[in-house]
């Protein structure tokens, strides 16, 4: 199962609250949870979303002009 | 009691307001943007739609935009201090507030040109008086929107079109006018709204902040304060994105959810509707007022268009003394003397004594009005109290 996911890792968490509005609007399945460890040493939160989803993701930051990090699979 | 101090702080606020604050500090209470864990995400969508309800009222696109202050002198201050330097000019209007004069007078001291741009005694303000007095180093226009003394507006649309022909950014002080008053950051050409949250938004003490518009270079504007922010805590550098540069310390989390729905409630009200009750409750105060021979209404001539902010002097008493029978004998509360805006009392011509300030909210009615005439009609004709409240 977690071999599906993906997570958008984000330079704010305000941003990462954005986007998880934004995705749910949408109607995808998203979660917020803390940044995993060997991704960033940052403390903050991610995006968790499904990676067939990846595409409308991307959209949806692209559109509202929202800045990320990367996008990395889980 | 009739509550005509609402310039000051708005009282009463919707009752969602306290619901959310109390439910706030029973249920999610975490901070926000500091953990990964449920009850602090929580706390990070509320501030987060606190900003989404923001940007719906100001025309604003992008949410992260707004950033959080204690107040609208935060955010006053944050831009004036931020951005001027030693040899740029400033210019502003006399009829601000001391949250804009007193950082001027600061920075005077410290080399930056002030311009003051007088108005007339009725508070109005010429575009082209302020297009006059650009120069090579002038950087900024600062204006309040609604007078904090009589109510008045200034033509901030026309003099933010002159700031985007100079290539001037144009900051303006909205503690007045955000919530019953339209106001949008593109119509207005705004790029800096400062506001406060416990005005006519409605939320508690502790709340205002900045709409940062898109034209704005935040690597020119310094951060006031830097700090903790939750955000690339690896570096002991400050971030330089929005709204996280801006935004160091724990936030006021409690307040500012109160504030998401004291907005909540302006935006599900309408604001034509609300500026439209208050407009109403303004003309029939001053023209109340006015039949009165004793009393003296300032700035009286702009009776179709302010907010619900009203000055007025009886004859031969002092404002104090007006205030304190109307506190004691029949239960009104309002402000009087110099309102923080000595620059305003000087421009219409009751410095160093002042005024007594009525000001009203979406919450007053009719009947306060009417009953603020008849006190204020039995003061001047010296009729003697009935009973004390106190």
């Amino acid at each position: 199962m977690k071999d599906n996911y993906s997570v958008v890792i984000f330079y704010s968490t305000s941003a990462a609250i954005r986007a998880e509005i934004l995705a749910k609007r949408s109607k995808l399945v998203v979660k917020l949870i803390p940044v995993p460890r060997h991704l960033s040493s940052d403390c903050g939160i991610c995006l968790r979303f499904n990676n067939k989803d990846k595409p409308k993701i991307e959209e949806i930051l692209k559109e509202n002009k929202i800045e990320y990090e990367n996008i990395y699979k889980m | 009691m009739i509550y005509l101090d609402n310039a000051a702080t708005s009282y009463p606020k919707p009752k969602e307001v306290g619901r959310v604050m109390l439910h706030f500090l029973e249920k999610v209470g975490a901070s926000p943007g500091r953990s990964g864990h449920r009850l602090s995400i929580e706390a990070g969508r509320l501030l987060y739609q606190t900003r989404e309800s923001l940007a719906e009222l100001l025309n604003v696109i992008d949410p992260l935009r707004i950033i959080f202050t204690l107040n609208v002198t935060g955010a006053i201050n944050l831009v004036l201090k931020g951005l001027l330097r030693p040899g740029d000019q400033v210019i502003t209007s006399s009829m601000e507030h001391n949250s804009v004069m007193r950082p001027l007078r600061e920075l005077e001291k410290r080399g930056v040109e002030v311009k003051v741009v007088p108005c007339s005694p009725q508070g109005d303000l010429d575009p082209v008086d302020i297009k006059r007095s650009i120069k090579k180093n002038t950087k900024l226009i600062v204006l309040n929107h609604g007078s904090n003394v009589i109510g008045s507006i200034l033509p901030i649309s026309a003099v933010g079109a002159i700031a985007r022909d100079y290539g001037l950014l144009f900051l303006v002080d909205t503690a007045q006018t955000a919530g019953c008053y339209p106001l949008d950051i593109k119509r207005d050409n705004i790029d800096l709204l400062a506001f406060t949250g416990h005005k006519a938004l409605f939320g508690p003490p502790g709340t205002g902040g900045l709409v940062v518009g898109e034209g704005v270079d935040i690597k020119k504007l310094n951060p006031l304060k830097v700090g903790g922010t939750g955000s690339r805590s690896e570096s002991e550098k400050q971030p330089d994105f929005l709204p996280d540069i801006y935004e160091s310390g724990t936030p006021n989390t409690v307040g500012l959810s109160g504030l998401n729905e004291g907005v909540r409630f302006v935006l599900r009200e309408g604001i034509e509707k609300i500026c439209q009750h208050e407009l109403e409750l303004t003309q029939k105060l001053i023209e109340g007022l006015k039949e009165i021979p004793a009393v003296i209404v300032y700035g009286e001539d702009q009776i179709k268009d302010k907010v619900a902010v009203i000055s007025f002097n009886i004859k031969d008493q002092l404002p104090s003394e007006v205030g304190l029978r109307l506190d004691e004998e029949y239960d009104i509360m309002c402000r009087v003397g110099l309102h923080c805006s000595p620059a305003a009392h000087k421009t219409i011509g009751t410095f160093p004594v002042g005024t007594v300030r009525f000001s009203m909210s979406w919450f007053n009615t009719f009947e306060e009005v009417d009953q603020a005439i008849i006190a204020i009609r039995n003061i001047a004709e010296g009729v003697k109290p009935k009973r004390s409240f106190c």
